[in-house]
Parts: C-alpha cells; sequence; structure tokens
C-alpha cells in the first residue's frame, strides 16, 4: 500500500481553493473569564498552520471548538465545509484531533489502542494490516507494537497519539501542544512527519507556545488573552523589525550588567542573553545610537541579526519588562567559603536495575548560572532533586555550600531555596499566608520574619493581593510569589526546576531579569528547563543523555560543536540534537 | 447501525481488556465479597451467645441455689458466680462482664412469705443496648421458668406458647447477612466500579481523544456499562455459589430466579455510578460520592444489618428509595423462603423504576461534549 494511503489521499484538488477551516467571529467564554474574543481567521489545506500563542491565549479552546468538543458562544465555525455545531457527526468523520495531554489508553498496548482507533473511526478490519504497517513504518513504532503505551517515552507517546489521530485519514489535523514535554529529537521527528502530511494535502493545526516552533510553520495565528493579533506567514512579521535586531559580541562575563544597561535604555524594547553576547531589539523608528554608544564605551562589537519570530511577538505586545530587579538590588552580597558552591562526584541513583542516573560529575562556581538540559528521561530530574536532597544517592556524593548531602541534607537544604515546575503554592492559602508559611519553614522569627515579608511583598510588588488566593493572581504574579518564598530565608543557592514552562515571553523576561540580578549578587542558579533560548541565559550547560553526562560547557562552546558546512551559526537546539544523536551513537558503538 | 455496532464492540473490548489488567478492578469484583462473605459469616453476629455475666448469690439458701444453677443452664448466658457484689461491680465498668443478677439474702424468706414476690435484681451495660436487652430478657426468662418449674401449685398459664421460627429455624444470624453481603457486592461493583472507570477516563484526558472520533457519549457509556454489567452478574454467581457451598445458606428458590433479580438490580446499581460520574470528573470525588450514596444506604438502610420495622417512620420511607432495600427483601426471600413471585415482583418493578430515574437523570447531567 502506498504511503499516501494513510493520509489524506482522496482528491484534494476540488477543495484547493476553499478553506480548510473558516473560523468566523467566534466567541467563546466561561462563566467570566473570555477565551476567546471575536476570532476570524481561515485555514487552508496542504499548509502547516501554527497557533501560537503563551498559556491561557486560547489556543486549546479554539482546537476545540474545532473538533466539535465544545461550542462557540457566538459565530461559526467550518472544518472540511462542515458546521462544527450543525454537522458535529461529520467533524468527526473530517478532523482528526490530538489533545493536549496523552488521551491514549495508557493500559492498553500500541497496537491495541491502533486497533480501538481503527474501529472507533469505522475503518474495515481487513483494510488494518496494511494500513497499520504504514503507520507504524511512518512513526518508526514498528518495534514497540506489544509495549504498553503507558511505557512509552514522550516523544513516542506523542508519535503513537499522532498515529491514532491519522487513522481515518482526516482532511485537517488538530495537534495540540504536541511540542511539549518532548525533546528536541523527538520533536524534530514529529515536524518530520507533519512535513509529509502537509506535501499530500492535509491541512495541519499545530499549537504551540515555543516562539521558535512558529517560525517553522507556513502560517501562523498568534493568539493573546483571546484575540488574534497576526494571521499570516511567520517572515510577514519578522519583516517588519527588520533592521531593528543586533547583537553585542562576544561580551562574557559583564553580559548581565550590559543587559541590564542595554534594557534601561528607552530605544531598546527588548533584550535577552545569547551566549556570551547580548541581543537587544530597538523600538520602532528608535535610532541605533544609544545602543551604539553603549558598545562603544564598553568596546564592544555591534552587528545586525535578523529578526526572530519572539522579537515580532514582544514587539507587538509592547515590549519586553526592564533590565533592573528591585529584588536583587535590596540583596546583600553572597559571602561563601568557598569558590564552589555545588559539585558532586560519581553521582549515581538506581530505582531497582534501572539506572536514572550514571557516574556524574561536575562542580558549580558560586554566582554560575548551572543548566541542566536533557531529552525526556534523561536523568535531569533524578539528578536534581538528588543535588537539593530531595532524592538519596545510590552512590556518590554531592555537596552544596560544603554540607555532605547524605549526612546533613537538613544543614544543605537550609542553605538553598527551591521552586518547584507548576509554582508549588497553597490554593487554600492567601499570598500573605503562603508567604507566612515560607517564612515558618525556614525558621525566620520575630523582626526578621516580619521585615523579610514585608520586604518580599514592596520588592515583588504583590501589596494588591495580599488577601488574594495564588490561583487568582495573574502568572506574572504566582511567578513572583513562587521565587518570593524560594527566596524568603536568602538562600546562597537557588534551584529551579523548569520554572518557566508553560509562562509567556513577557513574563519569562521578567523572571530572568530576576535571576541575573541574583547572580551578579553571588547567588549560585541551578537550573532545568525545556527552552532551549534559556540555556542561553547559563554561564555553562550540563547536557544529560541516558543517564550520562555527555557535555559541559558554555553555551557558545555547546553551539560550536554542532557548526558544520551549511550551518554556520547552529542554534542550541542543533547542538542538543547534535550532542545527544553522537552520544548514542557512541553507545551504539561501544556496545 | 453497522457502524455503531463496530464501535460498540471494540468499546467493550477496551474496556473488558483494561478490567482484567487493572488489580484494582479485579480485586474489587472477585477478592472484595469473598471477604465480606467470610466477614458476615463469621466475625458479625447478631445473636448474642454465652454473654458473660456475673450472678451474686449474697443468699446462701436452697432455692438461692437452685435459681444460681438454672442461670448455668442455658447457653445464653455465661455466667460467674460470686458472693459480693462488689466483685462484679468493677468487672462491668471494665467491660468484662455485660451485667450481673444479684440474689439477695432475704431471697429466701420473701419467696415463703405468702404474697410477698421474690426479689432478684440485674444490672446490665446500657452503653451496649442491645447486649443490655438480651441479658435482661434472657435473665429474666431464667427467673420465671424456674419459678413455673418450682411452684407446682402455681396457676395453670391458660394458654401454651410454642414458637417456631420459619425460613430460618436455628435463627442463624448468618443466613440472613450473607444473602444481603451479596446486595454490598453488588452496589460497589455497579456504582462504585462505574463512576470511577468513567471519572478516570475523564481525569487522564482518554475521554476528549475518543470524543474527537465518530463514537458518541451514549455508545461510550454502553461500553463502559456492558462489561460491568457481566462483571457484576459473575461476581453474584461466585458470591452465591460461596454462600451455599461454603456458608450453608440454603438457596431454596430457583437459581433463574436469583439471577433475574441480580439482573434487575444492576440497573439502578450501574444508574447511579452513571448518575455520579456525570456529575464528578476525578476519581477521588467519584469514589467519596459513591460510598456516601451508593455504599453506606445500602449498608445501613437496606434492611441487610438493622431491620426496617424497628426505624423511625422518616427513615422508613427513606429506604423506599434505596434500590438495596429491595434488592434485599428479594434476596432473602430466594435464598430462604423460595420463589415467592408476589415478593418478587413488587420488587422488581421499584428497581427498575429507580434504575430508570437514575439513567434519565444520567442521561441529562452528562454533557455529549466538553463544555
Amino acid at each position: 500500500m502506498p504511503s499516501s494511503a494513510v493520509t489524506a489521499g482522496t482528491p484534494q484538488a476540488a477543495h484547493a481553493d476553499a478553506a480548510a477551516v473558516v473560523i468566523d467571529g467566534v466567541v467563546k467564554h466561561f462563566g467570566h473569564v473570555h477565551a476567546l474574543r471575536s476570532i476570524t481567521a481561515r485555514i487552508h489545506y496542504g499548509r502547516l498552520t501554527g497557533l501560537v500563542g503563551p498559556d491561557g491565549a486560547g489556543k486549546t479552546t479554539l482546537m476545540r471548538i474545532l473538533a466539535g468538543l465544545l461550542v462557540p458562544n457566538a459565530g461559526h465555525a467550518t472544518l472540511a465545509g462542515h458546521d462544527v455545531v450543525r454537522d458535529n457527526d461529520a467533524i468527526h468523520v473530517a478532523s482528526g484531533y490530538m489533545p493536549q495531554r496523552f488521551g491514549l489508553y495508557e493500559d492498553l498496548s500500541v497496537m491495541e489502542n491502533l486497533r480501538l482507533y481503527a474501529q472507533l473511526r469505522g475503518l474495515d478490519a481487513d483494510r488494518h494490516a496494511g494500513l497499520f504497517a504504514d503507520l507504524l513504518e511512518f512513526t518508526r513504532l514498528g518495534p514497540f507494537t506489544a509495549r504498553l503505551a503507558g511505557k512509552l517515552s514522550g516523544g513516542m507517546k506523542q508519535k503513537l497519539g499522532l498515529a491514532c489521530a491519522l487513522m481515518a485519514r482526516p482532511r485537517v489535523l488538530l495537534l495540540d501542544e504536541p511540542g511539549v514535554g518532548v525533546d528536541p529529537v523527538s520533536r524534530q521527528e514529529l515536524w518530520r512527519m507533519v512535513q509529509a502530511l502537509t506535501d499530500e494535502g492535509m491541512a495541519v493545526v499545530w499549537s504551540t507556545a515555543y516562539l521558535d516552533e512558529a517560525e517553522r510553520c507556513e502560517s501562523v495565528l498568534l493568539l493573546n488573552q483571546g484575540q488574534l493579533l497576526f494571521d499570516g506567514p511567520p517572515r510577514e512579521l519578522t519583516a517588519q523589525l527588520e533592521g531593528r535586531s543586533f547583537r553585542l559580541e562576544d561580551v562574557g562575563a559583564g553580559r548581565r550588567a550590559i543587559l541590564a544597561e542595554a534594557l534601561g535604555l528607552d530605544s531598546v524594547s527588548d533584550g535577552v542573553i545569547q551566549g556570551a553576547g547580548v541581543r537587544v531589539v530597538l523600538r520602532a523608528g528608535a535610532p541605533v545610537e544609544p545602543v551604539a554608544a553603549l558598545a562603544d564605551a564598553a568596546q564592544l562589537q555591534l552587528t545586525p541579526v535578523p529578526a526572530r519570530f519572539e522579537d515580532a511577538f514582544i514587539d507587538l505586545l509592547g515590549g519586553g519588562p526592564g533590565g533592573s530587579s528591585a529584588l536583587a538590588e535590596r540583596l546583600p552580597p553572597v559571602e561563601l567559603g568557598s569558590d564552589i558552591a555545588v559539585s558532586c562526584r560519581n553521582l549515581t541513583k538506581r530505582f531497582g536495575d534501572f539506572t536514572a542516573t550514571d557516574n556524574v560529575s561536575f562542580d558549580v562556581h558560586k554566582g554560575e548560572i548551572f543548566g541542566l538540559l536533557g531529552p525526556n528521561g534523561a536523568g535531569k530530574s533524578t539528578t536534581f532533586k538528588m543535588l537539593c536532597g530531595l532524592l538519596r544517592p545510590t552512590a556518590g556524593e554531592a555537596h552544596v555550600v560544603g554540607h555532605d548531602l547524605r549526612r546533613a541534607s537538613g544543614a544543605a537544604k537550609s542553605r538553598l531555596g527551591y521552586m518547584a515546575q507548576k509554582f508549588s503554592l497553597y490554593g487554600l492559602l492567601s499570598v500573605r499566608q503562603n508567604l507566612e508559611f515560607s517564612a515558618g519553614v525556614y525558621q525566620l522569627e520575630g523582626d526578621t520574619r516580619r521585615e523579610r515579608i514585608a520586604e518580599m511583598i514592596e520588592t515583588f510588588d504583590l501589596g494588591d493581593w495580599l488577601s488574594a488566593t495564588p490561583d487568582s493572581l495573574p502568572l506574572g504574579h504566582k511567578q513572583r510569589l513562587a521565587l518570593a518564598c524560594a527566596l524568603m530565608h536568602r538562600p546562597p543557592v537557588l534551584f529551579l526546576d523548569e520554572p518557566t514552562s508553560g509562562v509567556d515571553p513577557i513574563t519569562r523576561r521578567e523572571f530572568w531579569t530576576h535571576i541575573n540580578g541574583l547572580a551578579r549578587k553571588g547567588v549560585t542558579i541551578m537550573v532545568t528547563t525545556h527552552f532551549m533560548d534559556e540555556a542561553e541565559y547559563c554561564d555553562r550547560v550540563a547536557m544529560l543523555s541516558r543517564a550520562r553526562l555527555i557535555a559541559l560547557d558554555t553555551p557558545d562552546a555547546l553551539k560550536r560543536t554542532a557548526a558544520r558546512a551549511g550551518r554556520a551559526d547552529p542554534t542550541m537546539e542543533d547542538a542538543f540534537i547534535h550532542l545527544v544523536e553522537s552520544a548514542d551513537l557512541e553507545l551504539a558503538g561501544t556496545a | 447501525m453497522n457502524a455503531v455496532s463496530q464501535r460498540l464492540s471494540a468499546l467493550v473490548y477496551k474496556e473488558s481488556l483494561q478490567a482484567l489488567r487493572d488489580p484494582s478492578t479485579l480485586l474489587i469484583a472477585f477478592a472484595l465479597p469473598v471477604v465480606l462473605l467470610f466477614l458476615f459469616a463469621y466475625a458479625v453476629s447478631l445473636d448474642a451467645r454465652d454473654v458473660r455475666i456475673g450472678v451474686v448469690l449474697e443468699s446462701e439458701g436452697a432455692s438461692a441455689q437452685a435459681l444460681a444453677a438454672a442461670f448455668s443452664g442455658t447457653r445464653y448466658l455465661d455466667p460467674r458466680f460470686v458472693h459480693d457484689r462488689r466483685e462484679v461491680a468493677d468487672k462491668l465498668i471494665s467491660g468484662e462482664l455485660r451485667g450481673y443478677v444479684v440474689i439477695p439474702h432475704d431471697f429466701e424468706q420473701r419467696l415463703a412469705g405468702r404474697g410477698s414476690v421474690p426479689l432478684v435484681q440485674i444490672i446490665t451495660d446500657g452503653s451496649y443496648p442491645n447486649t443490655a436487652n438480651y441479658v435482661e430478657n434472657y435473665a429474666r426468662g431464667v427467673v420465671q421458668t424456674w419459678r413455673a418449674g418450682l411452684d407446682v401449685a402455681a396457676p395453670p398459664q391458660t394458654v401454651a406458647l410454642e414458637p417456631r421460627y420459619w425460613f430460618n429455624a436455628e435463627l442463624e444470624s448468618r443466613r440472613a447477612l450473607i444473602p444481603g453481603a451479596i446486595a454490598i457486592v453488588m452496589t460497589i461493583i455497579g456504582t462504585m466500579l462505574t463512576a470511577l472507570v468513567v471519572a478516570r477516563e475523564w481525569e487522564r484526558g482518554t475521554m476528549e481523544a475518543v470524543l474527537s472520533t465518530p463514537a458518541s457519549v451514549v455508545e461510550i457509556l454502553i461500553g463502559k456499562l456492558l462489561p460491568y454489567f457481566t462483571l457484576g452478574m459473575l461476581a453474584t454467581l461466585g458470591a452465591a455459589a460461596l454462600a451455599v457451598f461454603v456458608f450453608d445458606v440454603p438457596l431454596r428458590g430457583s437459581l433463574a430466579a436469583l439471577l433475574l433479580l441480580s439482573a434487575v438490580f444492576m440497573v439502578p446499581a450501574l444508574g447511579q455510578g452513571l448518575l455520579i460520574s456525570s456529575l464528578a470528573r476525578n476519581q477521588f470525588l467519584a469514589a467519596q460520592i459513591a460510598l456516601f450514596t451508593g455504599f453506606l444506604p445500602s449498608f445501613m438502610l437496606s434492611g441487610f444489618l438493622y431491620e426496617i420495622d424497628a426505624m423511625p417512620a422518616p427513615v422508613r420511607a427513606i429506604t423506599r428509595l434505596i434500590p438495596a432495600r429491595y434488592f434485599v427483601d428479594s434476596l432473602k426471600t430466594a435464598f430462604l423462603a423460595g420463589d415467592i413471585w408476589a415478593v418478587f415482583i413488587p420488587d422488581v418493578l421499584a428497581m427498575a423504576t429507580i434504575g430508570g430515574l437514575f439513567f434519565w437523570l444520567a442521561r441529562r447531567a452528562t454533557r455529549k461534549n466538553l463544555e
């Protein structure tokens, strides 16, 4: 059977000029929360359309409306010519939908899941064999048909979800954040598959909060707070910013100070650290001279760079936050007995016969921002948890500020701050009670306690929210509160576990402003992340794969390893993929 | 229609695979009934036998001795004989004894004195009201029997009572409890398990994925009900076999009637599970609601443990809404009396009506999409 049988092999020519999806004034609200405010757009066949926006922008709501799972409060939407409300049954036939969370049965095997979806889609049992063979080849899941879906890796789960959504040759494929929780290697595989599908005439909608993913789409719908900010090819949007993006090259150790200084200029709307350099975006119509003067004063080279989609997005939202952190300004410089804040030697953790962390050693210097990167299941979280005293190592040793984590984990814990994924705030306590609780946990008493809490409230501008619950806070404030709780006892070492997943770019910038400020005061930062551009903020990055440390260097040095002919300026993502793949090859070679 | 039946069979097959792979399902369906039946067969007994009491013999007379001896003649009481009430009072307080009988020092004189009735004091532990009642009644009975045997001159009783207990001649509570236990097991499987597995689909996001296929909510729910109906029937059969062959409960009615009753009871049980699942989208909440609206009422208000006739009128009225009440009633009849259709038919009608109501409510409450 030809591979086109998997996908939309039916003649699409007749629909070539008709839009795959027509969205006309769609409004959706849940109670008093406005998820979508009058969205109007078209999505075309044979194209990959990105549905782009930060968390809470309304992406999932729009996806569910298109999949016929939610009914809009006003407006209309049609998919492949069928109204999503009136012809609901036809929608389920014409569309393939992959929900955000892995929606397949984890206690069924790969093949059982495929069979179930084939039958639910009304496919003829006799034709299964050929169809399954195609899908398994397409997704490269062939060797795993008997494995329970729950035991697949994050990337393989997404591919299985894709296979199930593709089952009945949908005309329109709706993928809700397929890239979340998927490492760059698996993400590249997904791109490859989606590319093949659009080449055959299918309309694919890929929703994402990663702005670098948006850049790869042929067309994007950019959503923010329920409003459509932009509809068209990403190039068109970035073209508006051409000539406004610059990079200060090889800034080196002073780059955080330079970034803060650049963000303080009126002419600069946005800036981020990129390896040893600092990337700045000018406001519309602003002169380049002030930045050039800054570069001259610091004897740095200023080069124009191509605009990125993210630059355009931040610009659409009115620019990023300023560069100074009120928090860091108040903080006294950290004094430590030694230059090494965190160290581990031959750190190993086994769960039964599974080795999650295998013989990992490194030192982290005082005031360093140290990143832990790696594909899903590489052992990042396990290593991280051992370093902050949440897991006991099977072998090897780890020290935080000189305290041995195996013998004095209590003493070590009192010297580190920890900010967990999803912030882990107490939803039933008010903002003030959350602050008081964390002050209590770290045994702050009397005047110190009152002063410290008042200081956090003032620094993070939480005064208006004291009696609100954390869940009712805007995301940015929620993140500030979590950071305030983790910093209450002024720890010299701060652990951040995927601190910005699901956070919009503006809030992320604000967060990194604080982190940069802290690092300048000598606080040591340990961070895990899935965002490759966040890895650029790190002084050094440790790359883990299959439980082993495969690389440890500055972001720029890591990127250089991936340089080759035709790719002079590799991105962090290129470096990631390159390193993981060559480590796998090496492993295969020795085995 | 063909597409519908294909989807249904795929859903039923999937659900069966999941049920078979989930150890907790099998535990609830097969291990739990066994545990419950053993518990009700051996551990729980509503019969008070060998109740420990004290007999305080303050009188040394022959009649007093004879009365005391009469207390050891009954299997319902387990008397300890002492001569001073202070010896037993502490034991009553510490719970070692459930009551004591005092045969006072002037017992002989009162017995001899014409017209005066001999006085015997009975002290019972009121913190166990049921047992206290037993102690009082048994002790009264012992005294009266002894008195009747003593006084040949006393006027013969005009009416002699000769009690017979139908259906459960030995008055063994086990025989009445085990059929009731089957109703509890069926409630757990029908209501709790169903509510849990539907809530699990919402919780894990699988419902969203399945809903985006041509399968409708109704098909998805029927695909859930059929396997659990079968599981419930299998568990009933197993429990009935255990009751008859291991616990010696007679099955005086027919197996067909038993199966019919069970099948009809599954209607309200599953309907209630569905209704709960349409309200609760996480397993914890579903389990809590199932516990309070399904399991506890069928435990307390079905007449399984506590007799409905003994309940106050408002509670009695509430029991009419509990499907397990009708099932317990019918089950007891089927096991202990036989196929009495005059009992079964109203019970079956009541269960079917309540079940229909649950399904109607569940149908209204179940959203067809993610709204």
